[in-house]
């Protein structure tokens, strides 16, 4: 207990904790040399860039897991509920358990992530002894710390975040995200809100290139993020780490969108598993496959609207959907975290 | 604050220091003082990293998604990624065929996912690779993510070490006859090649080091990088 508590404290102090000292020294390679925070967080960003380009898929069992893989993901998301179904049931939404994580590994080769409620650093500990590839630390399970994200630099396992806007986006950098995506609003299939938070983000590097030296300090007060983090973004007109989509993705024509406006990979929630007749499992199935495979195909040829065309045609319904207004403002998830 | 934006930054930055190579003998004279036009499979993974590394040295990147962008090329790179979905894609997208028949004879480095690409053979996929190489890969070898690591390379082409900044990183479980190991980790083979093939388990395009690209262009490739002084 108290070493859960010692990474507490040392997110409260900025510092580094034993616990952090532990952490880094389970980073040792097998020579025994000890890799500093930079070079353990150089893996976690080189692990997402391995995935720029590709589709990381929701998926609730072993088989949706095959159907994924089988689709042509550059990775797959085990939960127990895909966002829409979690809208339904209503509740408290947690980390899944850990034994359909399991079956999910050792059914596909590509890498498996797994969710952990917004500041729940024991779920993420446990997914980290899972051995779990990415934690996405998300505002789509019901958050467990309304103050505090996890400081994901102690962790060896890279973490993805969500964001709105700039700031919310280099805040979690700042606290050791290794990937960002935008929040949409998952469970959806309205990719309204993915293409605001995108636009927001985007937009507001460009306006940071534009800035001078001595304009970046208040803008960093206005966004609410590191200073140093806001300086790399004027020079670079990037983000530090990848920037991807997510939230609300339900074909491929919104896939490539989003890739349009910036995003290097996608991540597609209920937009897969929520397609097709349940009462007839195999034409379901099929449905399924052919709906990941199109989505696939339209994030590598995103920027070629003639094969968007084909890749579009004839393609089984995509799921219903939900118009925002048509939700208050407590079943929105993307309000989740700050 | 780590930064790999912060990394590309200076990679370019500094192009002329930091792609010095040691002088070998160019295995081919050099054919052109334009910069190189050197092919980036781009279906899906880190394609990006190797066009700021190649711009680093001086080479022209461009990027291959489709059969037309294969044209006029002078040589290839496989990035990293993930091994499967590229190859299904290389079928979707009708390229197969023409990077197959590239790759056999023409000069081409493949890291990670590429150097899977590029095996004869590797475990769980779901069509043939390219086989380009005689080796056997088994497809990542080392574990899951928390077993990535990175870790200084044996490379005496380029007179000694490189750092090895390994991702759920394939194992070389058999080299062929006529592949020749050029990198070696804890005494095992991370880097091959065989005629004008390289591949490489690691990968050199995620540190801001780009001796490994400006040696397989020149050394491999022979071609004579403008813009970088030898």
């Amino acid at each position: 207990m108290k070493r859960k508590d010692s990474r507490g404290t040392a997110h409260a102090n900025g510092k580094n904790s034993k616990h952090g000292a532990k952490a880094a020294a389970k980073g040792a390679d097998k020579s025994g040399h000890v890799l500093t925070q930079a070079e353990q967080f150089r893996l976690k960003v080189g692990l997402a860039e391995m995935l720029k380009g590709g589709v990381i898929m929701d998926v609730m069992n072993a088989e949706q897991a095959e159907i994924a893989q089988e689709a042509g993901a550059c990775a797959v998301m085990a939960l127990e509920r895909i966002p829409s179904q979690i809208r339904k049931a209503g509740g408290v939404a947690r980390m899944s358990d850990p034994s359909m994580i399991q079956r999910i590994q050792k059914n596909v080769d590509i890498p498996v992530m797994a969710k952990v409620r917004i500041g729940h650093l024991v779920e993420a500990e446990i997914l980290e002894a899972l051995e779990i590839d990415f934690i996405d630390e998300s505002e789509v399970l019901t958050p467990a710390d309304e103050v505090n994200h996890v400081w994901k630099h102690d962790f060896k396992v890279p973490f993805v975040c969500g964001c709105r806007d700039l700031g919310e986006a280099l805040r979690r950098i700042g606290e050791g995200a290794a990937m960002i995506r935008t929040k949409g609003e998952a469970g959806t299939g309205n990719v309204v809100e993915a293409v605001r938070h995108m636009r927001t983000v985007v937009s507001h590097m460009k306006k940071l290139t534009t800035l001078t030296a001595d304009e970046l300090m208040a803008e960093a007060k206005h966004l609410g993020a590191p200073f140093e983090l806001v300086q790399q973004v004027a020079r670079t007109g990037k983000l530090p780490v990848p920037n991807f989509a997510a939230g609300g993705v339900a074909t491929p024509a919104d896939a490539a969108l989003m890739m349009k406006l910036g995003a290097e990979a996608v991540f597609v929630g209920s937009g897969i598993f929520e397609v097709g007749d349940p009462k007839n499992p195999k034409s379901q199935r099929r449905d399924q496959t052919r709906m990941a495979k199109a989505i696939v195909q339209a994030v590598a040829n995103w920027n070629r609207p003639d094969l968007l065309k084909d890749i579009s045609t004839g393609l089984p319904a995509a799921m219903r959907g939900i118009s925002l207004e048509t939700l208050s403002e407590d079943q929105l998830l993307a309000k989740r975290g700050w | 604050m780590p930064s790999v934006a912060g990394d590309a930054a200076r990679k370019s930055a500094r192009k002329v220091t930091v792609a010095r190579v040691p002088a070998t003998k160019p295995a081919v004279a050099p054919k052109r003082a334009a910069a190189p036009r050197v092919g980036v499979l781009s279906l899906q993974g880190d394609h990006a990293k190797h066009g700021e590394t190649l711009r680093a040295v001086g080479a022209e990147p461009v990027r291959i998604s489709l059969p037309e962008h294969l044209a006029g090329l002078d040589a290839m790179i496989l990035p990293g990624g993930e091994s499967s979905t590229m190859l299904r894609l290389l079928d979707a997208t009708g390229l197969r065929v023409g990077v197959e028949e590239f790759v056999r004879t023409r000069p081409v480095l493949g890291t990670c996912a590429g150097l899977i690409l590029l095996a004869s053979q590797a475990d769980r996929l779901p069509g043939p690779t390219l086989g380009a190489i005689d080796i056997t890969a088994t497809r990542n070898a080392y574990g899951r993510q928390v077993h990535s690591f990175t870790d200084p390379v044996d490379m005496p082409a380029l007179g000694g070490g490189v750092l090895g900044v390994f991702i759920r990183a394939p194992r070389i479980t058999r080299v062929g006859k006529g592949v020749q190991v050029i990198a070696t980790h804890a005494g095992e083979p991370v880097g091959v090649r065989q005629g004008k093939a390289v591949a490489l388990t690691f990968h050199p395009e995620l540190t801001d080091d780009a001796r490994v690209h400006a040696w397989f262009l020149r050394d491999i490739a022979g071609f004579k990088l403008t813009g970088v002084r030898a």
